[in-house]
């Protein structure tokens, strides 16, 4: 295999100047030159004066700009990195500037729904397969790029700014794409591992928010870490459980993507998922919450979509459909706690068998 | 239904290149050296890169022995070469002067064995070109095609000059030929068809020489070169050999780097994806890779060569729509042992397994019955649609350079797990295009709606338990069968309107009963027990319900069972 050289040169490029954008932007700039793109002119225009966007320092390899032919022409390994309620139309916008030989690394960790136009989605919607989408799908049917991965793991946006040492997943089926993402984003603080079973990876990346926020609502009900544990490895059960309906490998749960970025979400109240359940515990309403959070809570959303899905496909998943109830449906989290607990036993563990 | 015209040969339009001197796989024959020592220099290389070190090189080379060895003791052909046991002996020999008790022989060395190993695989692959050969083969075939339509309705020696003109009636070409042709001037073709018959050989030949294209490059089972008269026409007609006894990494990679350099020469060239005929008489679902992996490798080489000017491959799923299929006995009985193990007995056993080209072909034509062979939309080795210029269209309807799949951070790479992958996702866009490509037959509804009826009926049955049902509960009233065509064909009009299927003319006809009518009567018409047959008393009922289940299959992968 010819190995390139060239690639140093090149630039990096990263959509969405969010809390995980930018500090992906400045872990690639200790490797290499990266350009930030930001949809707002303003945004741009202030990482560059100021030099400090979201509470981070930005790198001085960092050049951020609004225009994204600036972005497509000079960078061919581009990180999108934007919530998912806006990835797909931000893929579209970006869409008649990206070329075949362009590679993507999403750091979304959400679902798309395609619904009828004028639908929303609720309970009784039906969702099959088709109609969801992870957003490695959305870049594959949107744009001409092949070449797409996606960027998962245990990775607080806050911890990294800090500088402190992490881990991640880069999924993808090709092997160049974990290679070229290892070579921008590895340094001595960041390892990066790569798996081939890209939907497992970013199912399990999606599935964990909606466990996260249960756990933020166990301590919001001033629950311990019995009740923490019992959470997450019962929560383990449900995501693998999902995840395989949806044509993930179970196996891509049990690494860092899954358990490892689980069990940083659930012990950690700088998450945003976490804390939508630690508020909703304390009795705040979910719009109240929501309306006050200044980034989205990707797991309330992937709450609803799953909550759809396993309707339409006919099958049960207790956690995510009490988290809907409590979330949507005015069940309060103490009263899904019980009912929790007193649903009949089942096997442990029964995902291998 | 649009009439099709021809050619006062009975093609359905002139040769696009009269003068073979201009047809690449003719060049092969004229080049024959210099393009098999192009081909034994990719095999090498290749198969030099998969074992790596010299260690490994030398563990593959005993392990070919060993599986060589084995194949002459337990499989020979009539067409294996006489000298087979004495070539692998001296590999042997080779090999034992080569480890490491024993002292160095100069110019002995693992490269040596790998080259003479490739070589005689490369000379026992290639195949010839014959112009004359050809030009027999493409005449006798519309000959022997128009005498055998001529026996079927002949009454008087005036008939034979329509009949020409009857054979495109009968087998009907459809899609857009057109965009074919300019594209057959544009760049190389690759033909992938489904494989239900092994009609579907001499269809395809037949169809290609009226469309006017240059003869396609394609592999035939070594098997077949044993038959004298098939053996002569074969090794002339530019048919490489493949022996699928022969699984050995170093053949395969022979294999492939025929078929690439053979495209990166310009050769057109067919493969049945599917690999063999589809036992179970569904459409292809999963695709063999090997040969469609050797066309994304000659795009590769041809876009290093000759960067923007590169000749592009476009890729043409076709399909083959039948109303019976002569095998079909003994491909059902194969696939029923084969995924049934031993839930499956089989009750009789009065079908001969094979049967012979001739029998078949008079069958076939002195019965009337239609063939239609749908040529889909030509494809990029993306899946990208292509214009008449040959350039890519892309998502946003605008040109597309494909050879920048091929790049990394602005330059050519070579990646073979990367172009594996591209491999697989053209794989995947050729099976949804068989589906969408393929048509309709009314026969084909009927025997869907009547298995999936019964099917129904004994939901807690498993598949080897409904199919030996006893006749008299595999009968269907009238009604209940008329009703559930209707919900079918509701279903798969409306398929047919978001393109993801086509209807035969057959199917638009308004009345229900003469579209059963119609396909009971077309349905497995050569079968010696009748897939479905109507009963006095007005019921459905089936002879074979094995050959029923069949040619149900063909609509299976569609999502349809949940309509009837």
């Amino acid at each position: 295999m010819d190995s390139q050289n060239t690639s140093d040169k090149l630039p990096v490029g990263v959509i969405g100047a969010g809390v995980f954008g930018t500090a992906v932007a400045n872990l690639l700039a200790e490797n290499r030159d990266v350009i930030l793109y930001s949809r707002r002119p303003e945004v741009a225009e202030n990482i560059l004066v100021k030099r400090i966007h979201r509470g981070q320092k930005m790198s001085e390899r960092i050049k951020p700009t609004s225009n994204i032919e600036e972005l497509t022409s000079s960078c061919t390994l581009i990180f999108p990195v934007v919530s998912s309620s806006g990835f797909s139309e931000m893929i579209r916008t970006f869409s008649p500037y990206l070329r075949p030989d362009h590679i993507l690394i999403h750091g979304t960790k959400g679902l798309d729904v395609r619904l009828k136009d004028g639908e929303k989605l609720t309970e009784k919607t039906f969702l099959n397969r088709k109609m969801v989408r992870t957003m490695s799908e959305i870049i594959l049917q949107e744009t001409e790029v092949m070449r797409v991965g996606c960027l998962a793991g245990p990775n607080l946006a806050s911890e990294i700014a800090l500088g402190q040492p992490a881990a991640s997943v880069i999924a993808s089926r090709f092997d160049e794409v974990i290679r070229e993402g290892q070579r921008a984003l590895r340094s001595s603080r960041f390892q990066v591992f790569g798996n081939h079973d890209i939907t497992g990876v970013e199912l399990a990346g999606v599935l964990k928010n909606v466990i996260a926020i249960a756990s933020g609502a166990l301590s919001g009900l001033g629950y311990g870490e019995n009740a923490r544990a019992l959470l997450i490895s019962r929560g383990m059960v449900e995501m693998v459980h999902i995840g395989k309906l949806m044509g993930g490998e179970p196996k891509a749960f049990f690494g860092l993507a899954g358990v490892g970025d689980l069990i940083a979400t659930c012990s950690s109240e700088k998450s945003r998922n976490f804390t939508v359940g630690f508020r909703l515990a304390k009795g705040e309403k979910i719009e109240d919450i929501l309306s006050s959070m200044d980034e989205v809570a990707e797991g309330v959303n992937t709450v609803k979509v799953t909550h759809a899905f396993i309707h339409s496909a006919k099958t049960r998943a207790p956690m995510t459909e009490t988290i809907y109830k409590c979330l949507f449906s005015g069940m309060t989290v103490k009263e899904g706690v019980d009912y929790l607990m007193n649903l009949p036993l089942g096997t442990d563990l029964d995902y291998f068998s | 239904m649009e009439e099709q015209k021809h050619t006062r040969k009975g093609w359905l339009y002139e040769p696009l290149f009269p003068d073979v001197n201009t047809w690449p796989i003719y060049k092969l024959t004229q080049e024959r050296d210099e393009f098999l020592k192009e081909v034994k220099e990719a095999a090498f290389k290749a198969a030099k890169e998969q074992t790596k070190t010299n260690q490994g090189l030398n563990e593959e080379l005993a392990k070919t022995y060993y599986l060589e060895r084995i194949r002459l003791k337990t499989n020979a052909w009539a067409a294996d070469k006489k000298d087979e046991g004495p070539f692998w002996e001296g590999v042997k020999k080779k090999l034992l002067k080569l480890s490491p008790e024993n002292e160095k022989t100069p110019d002995l060395n693992e490269d040596n064995i790998l080259e003479s190993i490739i070589d005689r695989y490369t000379e026992e692959i290639a195949g010839f070109f014959s112009p004359s050969a050809y030009n027999f083969a493409k005449e006798a075939t519309t000959f022997g095609f128009a005498r055998l339509l001529n026996a079927s309705e002949g009454k008087g020696i005036s008939r034979f000059w329509k009949t020409r003109h009857n054979l495109h009636e009968k087998i009907r070409l459809q899609g857009d030929l057109d965009h074919i042709r300019t594209l057959a001037k544009k760049g190389t073709l690759v033909m992938v068809p489904t494989h239900f018959s092994n009609l579907d050989s001499i269809m395809i030949g037949w169809a290609i020489a009226s469309l006017g294209l240059r003869p396609f490059l394609y592999g035939a089972g070594l098997n077949l070169f044993g038959i004298g008269i098939l053996a002569f026409f074969m090794n002339k007609l530019g048919a490489y050999k493949v022996d699928r006894r022969k699984k050995n990494m170093i053949y395969l990679e022979t294999l492939k780097a025929y078929s690439t350099i053979g495209m990166v020469r310009g050769c057109n060239s067919l493969f049945f994806p599917g690999g063999t005929r589809s036992r179970s008489g569904s459409i292809e679902t999963k695709l063999k890779l090997g040969l469609l992996g050797t066309a994304m490798e000659a795009q590769r080489l041809n876009f290093l060569k000759d960067k923007e000017k590169a000749t592009k491959i476009f890729v043409i799923p076709v399909v083959f729509n039948y109303n019976f299929v002569l095998e079909a006995p003994s491909l059902i009985d194969e696939h029923l042992k084969r995924t049934g193990q031993q839930h499956y007995f089989r009750e009789n056993d009065d079908y001969s397994t094979s049967y012979k080209l001739a029998k078949f072909m008079l069958k076939f034509f002195t019965k009337s019955s239609e063939i239609s062979i749908s040529f889909g939309k030509c494809i990029d080795l993306f899946g990208n649609p292509v214009d008449n210029e040959g350039n890519s269209i892309g998502k946003n309807n605008e040109k597309i350079d494909i050879s920048r799949y091929f790049m990394t951070n602005g330059a050519f790479t070579r990646d073979s797990q990367r172009d594996a992958e591209y491999t697989k996702m053209l794989g995947d866009e050729i099976v949804k295009r068989f589906h969408s490509e393929s048509r309709v037959f009314a026969s084909h509804a009927v025997a869907f709606v009547a298995f999936e009826l019964i099917r129904k009926r004994y939901k807690k049955l498993d598949i080897y338990a409904v199919l030996r049902l006893p006749e008299e509960d595999q009968k269907l009233t009238y009604l209940e069968f008329t009703n559930g065509v209707s919900r079918l064909l509701d279903r798969l009009r409306e398929m047919a309107a978001n393109g993801e299927v086509h209807l035969y003319h057959e199917l638009e006809i308004p009345e229900i009963d003469k579209v059963i009518e119609t396909g009971i009567k077309n349905l497995g018409m050569y079968d010696a027990k009748r897939p479905l047959y109507k009963t006095k008393d007005d019921f459905i009922m089936s002879e074979d319900f094995n050959l029923l289940f069949f040619y149900h299959n063909r609509l299976e992968g569609y999502g349809l069972a949940k309509y009837i």
